[in-house]
């Protein structure tokens, strides 16, 4: 599965109610088909943390770094992937 | 409300340079008794505020009934500032100005009411053409502003919304912005999960990274993780610029470094930044955060959160191996 965030977020992903039912529409129910899932941030300039936070770290702690080899990010601006680094990191070190 | 003879009020003072290098000054002159009645006074010739105090006059005249708000006569040749900003509207008064169409598109953001989070989008969409910010400035602002009012609206039970207000300052080339709440204070959100002593003890577990009122889980929830303080210090904090929050008698102020080549540290732990403190401020119910950005800061927002990364990465797990034991040789 692709998801597209800029038709869900627009090109500052900031709310994380969007980033929610991402998650829960989505993300979480293909990850538990054990299919791949793709973040395509194209055309999305950056993020917050808290909106990153809600897309991705509840699959982080339920698959630990194995996520990583289900769900990949692409596209994504050097602030995006830096922020996606700092909830990775985080998450990971909890 | 008559209280021995004294007519008891909320008593604020507009002065030449209320700005966070001289907020200290700024509270001093402040009585916030009583919570009934609001009566502003101004400087004889020159208005200078941040508007982050603005921010903080239009939530105190939330609760106030319009018959009870008073703003003496403005005579500072700069007062047009105020109803630019809008204060003389979002107070219920009539304004004392005229100001032409024309002159409206200064580089500010009028105080502005934020309740829900679409009206926190769109407003984060429309500020940076009326900021005129560069692609490379705009995404730090609205990350700024993107955290601090979701907190509002996720922390602050504020029936009240967010009040947000920014204002590009030309000859120090610098963005400052204010974000104020009449909601249950820091140290309400924050004792749903930590036991907290004071205000001040509040404000500065909530500066610290991974620290959230929703949980004491590392990590935090899957919707909070308590981080977003700390960045938005962080983020000041590489920007030697000024930082303040201030809630019920507690104000934390991050204080500008000088300028120098080598980075600012960053810190976990807001005790060990330079900054200044008091529990003794006059009883704010609600919360004021002011930031200034300077917009000389050469460093891209990704080399600032890749050093924000690293120092929280590395406090999670100072944490976590404070709270494991470990082996005792005996």
């Amino acid at each position: 599965m692709i998801i597209t965030i800029s038709k869900h977020a627009g090109t500052f992903a900031e709310n994380k109610d969007i980033a929610r039912d991402i998650r829960v529409q989505d993300i979480e129910p293909s990850l538990l088909l054990g299919e791949t899932v793709t973040l395509d941030f194209m055309n999305v300039t950056g993020a917050t943390q808290s909106f990153v936070h809600a897309l991705i770290s509840e699959p982080i702690r339920k698959y630990g770094d194995d996520i990583f080899d289900k769900l990949f990010f692409k596209n994504c601006s050097p602030t995006v992937q830096e922020i996606v680094n700092i909830v990775a990191d985080y998450m990971e070190a909890s | 409300m008559l209280h021995t003879g004294i007519l008891l009020s909320m008593n604020i003072y507009l002065s030449n340079s209320d700005y966070l290098a001289y907020f200290g000054s700024f509270l001093e002159k402040i009585d916030l008794t009583d919570p009934d009645r609001l009566d502003i006074t101004t400087h004889d010739t020159w208005i200078s505020v941040h508007p982050a105090i603005l921010t903080f006059v239009a939530a105190l005249g939330c609760n106030v009934s319009k018959e009870n708000v008073t703003i003496d006569e403005v005579s500072a040749r700069s007062g047009h500032y105020l109803e630019r900003m809008g204060l003389f509207q979002m107070l219920g008064l009539p304004s004392q100005f005229t100001i032409a169409e024309h002159e409206a598109s200064g580089r500010f953001i009028p105080l502005t009411v934020i309740k829900t989070a679409e009206e926190q989008t769109k407003f984060i969409t429309d500020m940076v053409p009326l900021l005129h910010l560069s692609p490379e400035h705009a995404d730090a602002i609205k990350y700024t502003i993107g955290e601090l009012v979701r907190n509002v609206l996720e922390h602050s039970e504020s029936k009240n919304g967010a009040i947000v207000a920014a204002q590009y300052y030309q000859k120090s080339n610098m963005i400052r912005l204010g974000i104020c709440d009449t909601g249950i204070g820091v140290k309400d959100a924050i004792s749903q999960s930590w036991k907290v002593g004071n205000d001040i003890e509040a404000l500065k577990l909530a500066l610290v990274p991974g620290i959230t009122g929703t949980t004491r889980r590392e990590g935090g929830t899957d919707a909070n993780a308590g981080a977003g303080l700390f960045f938005i210090k962080s983020m000041a904090a590489m920007g030697r610029d000024y930082f303040m929050i201030y809630s019920g008698k507690g104000v934390y102020r991050l204080l500008k470094r000088r300028p120098s080549k080598k980075l600012p540290p960053l810190f976990a732990d807001p005790q060990k930044d330079k900054h200044a403190e008091t529990n003794d401020a006059a009883f704010f119910q609600g919360t004021l955060v002011a930031v200034d950005i300077s917009l000389d800061n050469t460093q891209q927002f990704s080399a600032l959160l890749s050093v924000i990364r690293s120092t929280y990465t590395q406090a999670v797990k100072e944490r976590r191996k404070a709270i494991y034991k470990r082996p005792k040789f005996i």
